[in-house]
């Protein structure tokens, strides 16, 4: 299991970097002109685009930020076994329930 | 003692399984060239005869003799006391990540199963019916291997490694770095099983790449990347399937 958390780790580290790179270009890009909330939101919402993209961003946050918090919980708090595994699944449900529920307000 | 010169404050850490560790306190006459074996050795022949530590060749070839100096994992018979000193004060104790069996003298136990637990051994291509198998010594799996095999297993890099400090799984450094030099060696008949070894828990893919054990390897060996060159191992057999 330590092996594909590992795997798991590194190949959504791999999918966010670029994922960040166009997330904060974008915010830079976006307000350069002084877009209000109401404009942005008319850009982003019914795009597929813009779902898939956060969407994707969300999912491989919530795995990748959960395998991490689990390390620091097991050598930090000195969590072990089925409390380790339990926190960090709640973790990374928890950030996926809090994405999903931004990606869905802003694109839908 | 009669030629002494100025007496040097030296602090101990007492105690073992069972009991309390405490410090305790010894004046030891200081000389220009000592070393830290040296002092820890007066204390016991001259001092305190109880006091408890190991050690065997005194030339930094066995390293029996590691142990905390002022909070670093040497070899104490290498490290000459006026090289360590911190405000004239010398602070001894056994080494870290492991469980003291007393005094100075720790229990080398969970470091040696890890050993055995990482899959460092040898898995033969051939019968001893067979001719011997010639190993290239210019090639690279060779040359890779070559790097990691004068490990004299003292754990200085095992105390050092702050990953084996939050993680008692960890298979830490010296026993990663054989499992690399067996893996690299052309007569090794099961790699995937050392693959295996390393990727369970505690394996090499806890390794945070904090690079202690390079730091302090008193012999100059590089486990880190020996470690590294694992997880770039079972990351290739993950892509391409089995081994």
């Amino acid at each position: 299991m330590e092996f594909r958390l590992y795997m798991a780790q590194r190949l959504s580290a791999l999918v966010m970097a670029p994922f960040v790179l166009v997330h904060i270009g974008v915010m830079i890009y976006a307000i350069q002109g002084g877009l209000s909330a109401a404009e942005i939101l008319g850009r982003t919402q019914g795009s597929a685009l813009w779902f898939a993209f956060y969407g994707m961003f969300v999912i491989a946050v919530s795995i990748h930020a959960a395998i991490g918090l689990r390390t620091i919980l097991l050598e930090w708090a000195g969590l072990r076994g089925t409390l380790l595994n339990a926190a960090a699944a709640l973790i990374g449900v928890g950030l996926f329930a809090l994405g999903a529920q931004a990606v869905l307000a802003v694109t839908l | 003692m009669a030629a002494q010169a100025t007496a040097m404050k030296v602090t101990v850490e007492r105690g073992g399984a069972g009991t309390e560790s405490h410090r305790q306190s010894f004046d030891v006459p200081a000389y220009e060239n000592q070393t830290v074996l040296d002092v820890v050795s007066w204390i016991q022949q001259n001092a305190d005869p109880t006091l408890t530590y190991r050690f065997a060749c005194r030339v930094g070839m066995c390293g029996s003799c590691a142990m905390m100096v002022n909070g670093v994992p040497r070899w104490t018979c290498r490290t000459h006391v006026s090289r360590v000193l911190k405000d004239g004060a010398l602070h001894v104790g056994p080494l870290r990540n492991l469980p003291v069996i007393k005094d100075l003298a720790a229990d080398m136990d969970p470091f040696f199963d890890k050993w055995v637990a990482a899959e460092g051994r040898h898995h033969p291509t051939r019968s001893r019916e067979e001719e011997i198998q010639p190993v290239d010594p210019a090639a690279p799996e060779r040359q890779t291997a070559s790097a990691g095999i004068e490990c004299i297993n003292c754990a200085i890099c095992y105390s050092a490694c702050d990953t084996v400090a939050g993680n008692p799984d960890y298979l830490g450094p010296a026993a990663l770095q054989r499992a690399w030099t067996v893996y690299n060696d052309a007569k090794d008949a099961n790699k995937g099983a050392i693959l295996d070894a390393v990727s369970g828990k505690g394996g090499c893919h806890s390794c945070h790449s904090m690079g202690s054990c390079t730091q302090y390897c008193p012999n100059d060996l590089d486990p880190l990347s020996a470690i590294l060159g694992l997880k770039r191992a079972t990351t290739r057999r993950f892509f391409k399937g089995a081994k």
